[in-house]
């Protein structure tokens, strides 16, 4: 399908991809100190965004599945969330971490096998349909789920790590966001170098062997369809987890995160930043993630503005951001001799 | 008694809807192997600019006249497709099938806002039509008799449609292009143009759809959106590139529902999802569809 521009296709040593992110992950914890709750706020959304495409890449970028119904596990982790306070009084964050995934893993787990015996627009259209039966649960079942008014899930009441912080008396909002972003961030950063050994394992490399070509993989030997099932299951887990993240941010779930155009703005975000790279998605998420923030608080259609952007984005930029400034990068490496790969 | 035909009469005048819908996206499908993500908004398309239209005129001309701008919708929509197909898919036929399925997301944001843009954000209907013809007894019941002229135009249309594809010169080259679009090219048919006219006709169709159903049912924001849905769970019963799929499907998820809202109405659409699923799973390209 995909034969330029590969992820991990050049060799990527583990110093260099360290040297690489670790200014940014400096850069990211101190520019809390610098801007208001505000913008911490909006950049805390753009990092839990970052990990829901970061998992619906391994699909898409790395064993080539298009899924379209996404938005099934990210509203699965935050429902899982919203059901811990509304009827178990639960107000720890890593419980709900913990429920959370737990209820997911087994949802995609039986969600994937369904899927991963289909490929191209069926899985699709498939995993959509499934995507779908969740939502109009969320929808119908209002006795349970608040319907569309949703579930609150306030942060006042909320702990994180153990109880050691928590978010009463004066000036709590602005000490929740302060303090959350780091909790995000944090988590953000353990997703991030998960993923990347996951896609550099042996295991990751097998998936994009079944990516690039499948008849070979098979001749290999490699066990396609249980491949593919647990990069579904890993790719939902990440999914869930942003979920459950985005929860106390918003402070509210609504039947809204799981009706399919969501799984559309994620499948959006990874091609904005470039599928095609590791790095991509995390960055098309967060831009995303502004551009969407700020085309509502700007326009009234503010639909009609994303739409138009990501029309020139399939049509002119097909490797999205990050390809096309790694394609500026090789070409000025390439200039002056010097090696500049894939990030 | 007289419950049940009225709701065997709902199911058949929704299926007529849900089946123009389903046929232009099959259509599409068939001949040019793109899912339309978009298409449910074409369909939205269609009912406004027919409300729209008829709108205007419901004042100053009578009610003959308003009869025949109903159509309007639907050549507006075909209008529409005339001109996407050429300027933005086409560069893409040659990329992997996933950027065309974006494109259509894309496609989608910005239909929805120009409708909000041209036609404002209250619902516009066309209800002048539907009182014009009045309702029939059924038991003592009233039934509009405008949803039966919907159903037969939907039946109609169906027909048109299948001699159209099986009986027509362009409907042979369809087919072929279908099969082969590459073979097809090889023996001189003008892919180019068949591709743009299947288009065309798939939007006609589902633009068809919106119109009639307008003077029934407001066209609302967000009425395409949910339309879409259902219409895949449509073309994914029947088989994706069916025709007779299209029509079995919709019959299908007509009765289904109809039922669903009378027995069992928290899980109704769950149990059409559902339904596609299993399908899917049982066989992967639908009831009538070809491998």
């Amino acid at each position: 399908m995909m034969n330029l521009l590969q992820p991990g296709a050049e060799g990527v040593s583990v110093g260099r991809s360290l040297a690489l992110a670790l200014p940014v992950v400096v850069v990211l914890a101190v520019v809390p100190q610098l801007i208001d709750s505000y913008q911490t706020q909006l950049l805390t959304y753009g990092l839990i965004f970052g990990i829901a495409a970061l998992g619906f890449n391994l699909l898409l970028g790395y064993t080539g599945l298009l899924s379209f119904g996404h938005s099934a596990y990210f509203g699965l982790g935050a429902y899982a969330a919203a059901f811990m306070v509304r009827y178990l009084g639960v107000g720890s964050m890593e419980l709900y971490i913990l429920g959370g995934l737990v209820i997911t893993a087994v949802v995609t787990a039986a969600f994937g096998f369904v899927c991963v015996g289909y490929t191209r627009i069926f899985f699709g259209i498939l995993t959509l349909a499934l995507s779908q039966v969740l939502w109009t649960l969320a929808y119908k079942f209002f006795w349970v789920t608040g319907g569309t008014d949703g579930i609150r899930v306030p942060y006042r009441t909320m702990t994180l790590l153990a109880g050691a912080v928590d978010f009463s008396g004066p000036r709590s909002y602005q000490r929740f966001i302060g303090a959350y972003y780091y909790y995000v961030l944090g988590l953000f950063v353990a997703c991030v170098a998960l993923m990347w050994v996951i896609v550099h394992s042996p295991f990751g490399k097998a998936l994009q062997a079944i990516r690039d070509n499948e008849t070979r993989a098979r001749f290999l030997g490699i066990g396609i369809r249980r491949y593919r099932w647990i990069a579904f299951m890993i790719s939902g887990a990440f999914t869930g987890l942003a979920g459950i993240l985005w929860v106390p941010l918003n402070g509210l779930v609504t039947p809204e995160i799981v009706y399919w155009p969501f799984s559309g703005e994620i499948v959006f975000m990874s091609v904005l930043g470039g599928f095609r790279s590791f790095t991509g998605p995390i960055v098309g998420a967060i831009v995303f993630n502004y551009l969407k923030t700020y085309a509502v608080a700007s326009t009234e259609y503010w639909q009609a503005a994303l739409g138009i952007v990501l029309v020139i984005l399939v049509m002119a930029l097909p490797t999205g951001i990050v390809g096309a400034v790694s394609r500026l990068a090789w070409r000025r490496g390439a200039e002056s001799g010097g090696s500049g790969d894939q990030p | 008694m007289d419950i049940v035909i009225i709701q065997f009469l709902n199911s058949i005048f929704y299926a007529a809807i849900l089946f123009l819908i389903a046929a232009g996206l099959s259509l599409i499908y068939g001949v040019m192997r793109i899912v339309n993500l978009a298409h449910g908004t074409f369909y939205a398309l269609g009912a406004y600019v027919t409300a729209w239209a008829i709108g205007k005129a419901a004042g100053s001309m009578n009610i003959a006249v308003l009869f025949l701008l109903l159509p309007v919708g639907a050549v507006a929509v075909a209008a529409a497709g005339l001109l996407i197909e050429p300027a933005l898919f086409r560069p893409l036929y040659n990329r992997p099938e996933e950027y065309i399925l974006l494109l259509t997301f894309g496609l989608l944001l910005i239909l929805e806002d120009v409708m909000r843009f041209l036609f404002g954000g209250m619902p516009l209907t066309a209800g002048v039509l539907m009182d014009s013809l009045g309702s029939f007894p059924v038991f003592g019941l009233k039934y509009p008799t405008y949803n039966l002229l919907v159903i037969g135009i939907g039946a109609l249309a169906a027909l048109c449609l299948w001699a159209f594809v099986y009986r027509t010169k362009f409907g042979v080259i369809l087919r072929a292009t279908s099969q082969d679009r590459r073979m097809a090219s090889a023996l001189g048919l003008d892919v180019r143009r068949v591709y743009m006219l299947a288009f065309a006709l798939g939007c006609f169709v589902a633009g068809l759809g919106g119109a009639i159903v307008v003077p029934a049912q407001a066209a609302v924001l967000g009425m395409g959106v949910d339309a879409l849905i259902l219409a895949f769970v449509v073309v994914v019963i029947g088989g994706l590139g069916s025709l007779e799929g299209a029509m079995i499907g919709a019959l299908l998820v007509s009765f289904v529902r109809t039922a669903g809202i009378q027995f069992f109405p928290e899980i109704e659409l769950a149990v059409l999802y559902l339904i596609a699923a299993v399908v899917l799973l049982i066989r992967p390209t639908g009831l009538f569809g070809k491998v």
